[in-house]
């Protein structure tokens, strides 16, 4: 049970947005500016970096609908999220990619983590000014979505069928807020 | 150094914000809204979530900004300087200590927070709401504190950047300001 009385039956951070939508509308128009609007990383590499961190922070409600997301928008190369899920490499995934993920997880345990050498290394597989400041800042936003999620207990569904409406939503979608029924 | 150039003159977050500036606006308008919107919570409390969990991630330049304004609206040091060793000595409610104590969590992990501590905060008079906006903050916090580290930001030159910026978030929240910041720009002393 949530620990703050959010509209029962809703999973996630939907409860919360419906809770105080006056956050929730800055909430998803930041997740749609850095997950959806022009950046030099698909929408599908940056769901990838949203699943890797929510990943690592043991956060199941994030990293299952995100997931559920990027497997709808890398379509038929889909196992390269699970490969980034259960930490293996995947011959699908870019040196580039594989450089920002690993930038992506230090994000994730701590700011400082991220040294210059992990920055050399993305910028030799391309990575421009734009790849890595969006990368940490979509990292940094997961270390806030999941510590928002699960800090307040909100519901987590166990059945991986109930995310992939959720993944199809976002794909086709984007962020948008959910309305009160 | 920082990882991509940014603008020298502009330390810390703020470089990173005048950077991207699409992606900035929402993050500036949650905050101006958690820390300086309508709430049961001070903004000198607010903020003491601000700076609990910058010092509970070891970034200096948020630690430093955000006890700066906390001093500020406190008229006092005493507070922030015992919520950095020991909640339970501050000068602060038993309802703040509790929420301190759920914000110092979050740090940690969204998970960490116990239904013990929750409890605890309801007991003391904590609402839901001020209990939402605590963690809220807190999990802002956590992305301020990796955006701004993450990056290698700059520190300021000089302690005094703290303390212009404190009136500066006192007086102006975390809107943008309005004329944008190349004011800040050191004139060069001419020979």
């Amino acid at each position: 049970m949530a620990h703050i009385a959010v509209p029962e039956g809703i999973p996630g951070i939907r409860s919360l947005a419906l809770y105080r939508p006056e956050t929730a509308q800055h909430l998803y128009a930041l997740a749609q500016v850095l997950l959806r609007d022009p950046s030099p990383l698909t929408p599908a590499e940056r769901e990838l970096i949203a699943t890797h961190v929510s990943a690592r922070n043991n956060c199941m409600f994030c990293m299952s609908s995100h997931a559920a997301a990027a497997r709808e928008l890398y379509a038929d190369q889909q196992e390269i999220v699970d490969c980034v899920i259960n930490q293996q490499d995947s011959p699908l995934l870019t040196a580039k990619m594989k450089a920002l993920l690993t930038i992506a997880g230090k994000v994730q345990q701590n700011g400082k983590h991220v040294t210059d050498d992990d920055v050399r290394k993305a910028r030799e597989h391309g990575a421009t000014d734009r790849d890595i400041h969006d990368t940490v800042l979509i990292a940094a936003a997961f270390s806030m979505f999941n510590r928002y999620v699960d800090g307040l207990a909100t519901l987590t569904p166990t059945d991986p069928r109930e995310y992939e409406p959720m993944g199809k939503r976002l794909a086709t979608q984007g962020y948008v807020p959910p309305q009160p029924a | 150094m920082p990882h991509i150039p940014l603008e020298e003159h502009l330390p810390g977050i703020t470089g990173l914000l005048e950077y991207r500036q699409d992606s900035a606006q929402p993050i500036r308008k949650l905050t101006q809204l958690l820390l300086r919107g309508p709430s049961t919570l001070t903004e000198a409390e607010r903020e003491l979530i601000a700076t609990i969990v910058s010092y509970g991630n070891e970034c200096t330049f948020c630690t430093t900004a955000h006890t700066a304004a906390a001093d500020k609206l406190l008229g006092e040091s005493n507070t922030t300087r015992a919520i950095k060793t020991d909640i339970g000595s501050a000068p602060v409610s038993e309802k703040m200590k509790a929420l301190l104590v759920i914000a110092r969590h979050v740090q940690q992990s969204g998970k960490s927070v116990t239904t013990q501590s929750i409890q605890q905060a309801k007991d003391a008079g904590a609402t839901d709401v001020e209990i939402h906006d605590t963690v809220l903050i807190a999990s802002l916090f956590c992305l301020y504190n990796r955006y701004v580290d993450g990056m290698a930001t700059r520190l300021p030159e000089s302690t005094d950047y703290y303390n212009t910026l404190a009136e500066r978030l006192v007086t102006n929240g975390y809107r943008r300001l309005p004329q944008g910041y190349s004011h800040l720009k050191k004139i060069s002393p001419t020979p």
